[in-house]
């Protein structure tokens, strides 16, 4: 296709409007509203009855309006950084850790055919872990800027974790690569789409059940959340990385998090659950296709509520057991599906 | 040197820093506390960390200091009492009643059976709000925000039963002198009683969230390991020295008000580590609800104060309407209670270990001195080996195990 202005114009444009419908809509949209649901959702748990102060005179609507209130709190407070600490570095940590995360949904496939996602590269999850792992250098940059001890600690504890639990991550879906012979997520989805044995559908979960566990458990370490928030450990930290941070810079940090937890649905539902794919439903029709993405954004749902309610109910490992769990049962047990999934496929293939 | 000669004892990590190091060699010097979210109760640590690794702690009490000891000479004995309820304020009532025991084995009193059983139940919900406090804030400081919740609604079912009997939730004062401020309001067992199931019906929640996790069972074994020679050697007590297996409590031991007559185990641990505390604090909350449930069956009758113008103020009706009513309650108001020289020393169990009340006496009717024997200044004395050598991360756990009370250590 000759680069004309005409397609160009069509590209630029095209993307502009995807990524406004699904990253700005979708994505922060969700995340916005996680930072309501986390803490209604926790109240829940906790048998408390959770934010319900902000109002619009008589409504308040279970305290949805927080969300709104929250950033405006937030726009409004001091934005504080210490004498001592690095200005240019500490104002743009919590952007280097936001921006990673927003650019990595431009391979997630929010549904059927080219369209429903906004760039179409053959790289897929290789471009998600490119990108994602620059995650870190913003919260070290943060918590090396902050000039603080605390702070610092919190940085170097993140490093060594979200490292360790790349490689981790990283061999876990190699299985799921070999499953479905692809990197392209889009691909993989709709690989997904046969059955085994006509009655199970292919998705990750079923085909490799061992690496939905590790997948998961590598994400949420990567997400530094509970019970992985060594980083943070409000108990041992104060605040860890954050401790210095406050008002907006603050709120981007949070959101970064947030938006990683809608990520972490995100490539859960795509690899594990079948994407868009509804079970024994096929076709091309609008109302198929809508389903269709509905589904998806169900599935990734489930696991941003799979991910809350581990967030509440564990309490959090220590420094070294987050390494050692990593370096010595993730990874083996990663490594261990990678060769049991190639001698399965091998044997498949001969017979 | 010199700044290490004018902080004596206070160890070389705060002298470096008082001199403006802020590391020594490889090691990194940092405060922790006296604000930081682990050290409630307001305590500092200077610690030199080693990495990860904690090679030293430097333990600063006093944040707290109020002059207790020294405030407790101003007035007449009976005036002491609401200063107690500030010593360990999580167990006020545990306070009160060693407190009025001490006075009255300087004088002589016997208090009433009733009296005595109301004062084992009041120290026995003491104890559980105390060790729900420990539980709770022990997972709170491992992260477990929910367990926390929990633990901190089991203990504010019970203050309500607390308020019920005195009107206050912490700040008690329930006990007198020869007596108590007044006897069980009407329905009171049966309030204890529902207290009690909710309570245990949470604890029963914490415990299938806590005990058998693995990352909960993870963080406290084998951390802050404590040998029965060094928690004897610091004369630690409560919970914490059980917990080494030293098979010592008062209450058994050397049994005061009626506890022998109740039928009730000692709860020992065998390694002294977290973990042991932890789950002997729970242990000890059960046998705390069976020992509740034994003293209100028991409970006798009869009056809760004795009979005695000179110890206890007359009822209001002798006061205005007979003239030896009202001198007595003038002259025991204004001039206190005539509390013979000499001095005594009370322990009583509380919820940290003993709580001992030695109280000297030179006939004036005032205290001429109140010491307290605090349990957690002691263990506070063995925190440094309980942390050193281990991570940082485990400090936390480790000092919540311990359950120092500000106001108990400082005073």
């Amino acid at each position: 296709m000759p680069l004309t202005g005409n397609v160009i114009l069509d590209l630029v444009l095209w993307t502009v409007i995807k990524f406004a419908a699904f990253v700005l809509v979708f994505v922060m949209g969700t995340a916005t509203v996680l930072t309501w649901l986390e803490r209604k959702y926790s109240a829940v748990i906790q048998n408390r009855i959770g934010p319900n102060r902000a109002n619009l005179g008589a409504w308040r609507l279970g305290g949805l309006l927080h969300m709104l209130a929250d950033p405006i709190k937030m726009l409004t407070k001091e934005d504080f950084a210490p004498d001592t600490a690095n200005p240019w570095m500490f104002r743009l940590a919590p952007l280097v850790a936001f921006v990673p995360a927003m650019v990595v949904f431009s391979v997630i496939p929010f549904g059927p055919g080219e369209h429903m996602m906004i760039a179409n590269t053959e790289l897929g999850i290789l471009f998600i872990f490119a990108i994602a792992s620059l995650n870190v250098y913003g919260s070290v940059m943060g918590a090396w800027a902050s000039n603080n001890k605390w702070s610092l600690m919190g940085g170097l504890r993140i490093s060594a974790q979200m490292v360790s639990y790349e490689v981790a991550i990283g061999l876990t879906l190699c299985g799921v690569f070999m499953i479905y012979g692809s990197t392209d997520l889009q691909d993989i989805v709709v690989a997904q789409g046969a059955t085994l044995g006509g009655v199970l559908p292919a998705w990750g979960l079923f085909t490799q059940p061992v690496a939905a566990v590790l997948y998961l458990t590598c994400a949420i370490a990567e997400n530094k959340r509970a019970p992985f928030d060594v980083a943070e450990a409000e108990a041992e930290l104060a605040a860890g990385y954050w401790t210095e941070y406050s008002a907006m810079g603050f709120a981007v940090l949070a959101l970064a998090e947030f938006v990683e937890i809608v990520l972490i649905g995100c490539v859960g539902a795509t690899l594990f659950l079948g994407g868009w794919q509804i079970p024994g439903v096929h076709g091309d029709t609008p109302v198929i296709m809508a389903a269709q993405v509905a589904a998806f954004l169900l599935k990734t749902l489930f696991v941003i509520w799979l991910q809350l309610t581990i967030r509440w109910t564990l309490p959090r490992f220590r420094y070294d057991q987050v390494m050692r769990l990593g370096w010595r049962i993730l990874l083996p047990a990663a490594l261990v599906n990678l060769v049991v999934t190639g001698v399965a496929l091998t044997w498949i293939d001969r017979n | 040197m010199g700044a290490n000669a004018a902080f004596g004892q206070a160890g070389a990590a705060t002298a470096a820093m008082m001199a403006g190091a802020l590391r020594d060699g490889d090691r990194m010097i940092i405060n922790m506390g006296p604000s930081h979210p682990a050290t409630h109760g307001t305590v500092k640590f200077v610690l030199t960390l080693d990495g990860e690794t904690v090679e030293d702690i430097d333990i600063h009490i006093g944040y707290l200091h109020r002059g207790f000891e020294k405030m407790s000479e101003q007035g007449t004995w009976q005036q002491v009492l609401p200063y107690t309820d500030r010593l360990n304020y999580v167990s006020p009532l545990c306070n009160n009643v060693g407190y009025v025991m001490a006075v009255e084995k300087l004088m002589g009193v016997q208090i009433t059976p009733r009296c005595s059983y109301i004062r084992m139940l009041v120290c026995e919900i003491s104890r559980v709000t105390d060790h729900l406090t420990a539980l709770a804030a022990g997972a709170l400081e491992l992260g477990g925000f929910t367990p926390f919740l929990y633990g901190v609604e089991a203990r504010e079912t019970l203050y309500p039963i607390v308020e019920e009997l005195c009107g206050a939730r912490l700040t008690t004062s329930y006990t007198r002198i020869g007596g108590l401020r007044d006897d069980l309001p009407e329905g009171y067992p049966e309030h204890v009683l529902a207290a009690l199931d909710k309570v245990l019906s949470l604890l029963d929640k914490m415990d299938r969230l806590l005990t058998k996790n693995r990352i909960f069972y993870d963080r406290m074994i084998g951390t802050g390991q404590l040998s029965q020679q060094d928690a004897i050697a610091h004369g630690v007590t409560g919970t914490m020295l059980r917990s080494t297996g030293v098979d010592w409590d008062l209450r058994k031991h050397q049994p005061y008000l009626h506890y022998q007559e109740l039928d009730f185990d000692v709860i020992l641990g065998h390694q002294g580590d977290n973990y042991d505390r932890y789950l002997c604090r729970f242990e000890e909350i059960h046998q705390c609800n069976k020992m509740i449930r034994q003293i209100l069956r028991q409970m006798p009758g009869g009056p809760v104060n004795v009979a005695d113008w000179h110890v206890v103020l007359p009822p209001k009706a002798a006061v205005y309407n007979s003239i030896e009513g009202m001198i007595a309650h003038f002259k025991l108001t204004i001039d206190g209670h005539q509390v013979p020289p000499g001095e005594a020393y009370q322990a009583v169990e509380g919820g940290n270990g003993e709580v001992g009340f030695y109280v000297v006496s030179q006939g004036n009717g005032r205290p001429y001195k109140v010491h307290v024997r605090a349990p957690c200044f002691y263990a506070m004395g063995v925190l440094k080996q309980l942390v050193v050598g281990g991570m940082l991360a485990d400090i936390v756990p480790t000092f919540d195990t311990l359950n120092m009370i500000g106001g108990e250590v400082d005073r």
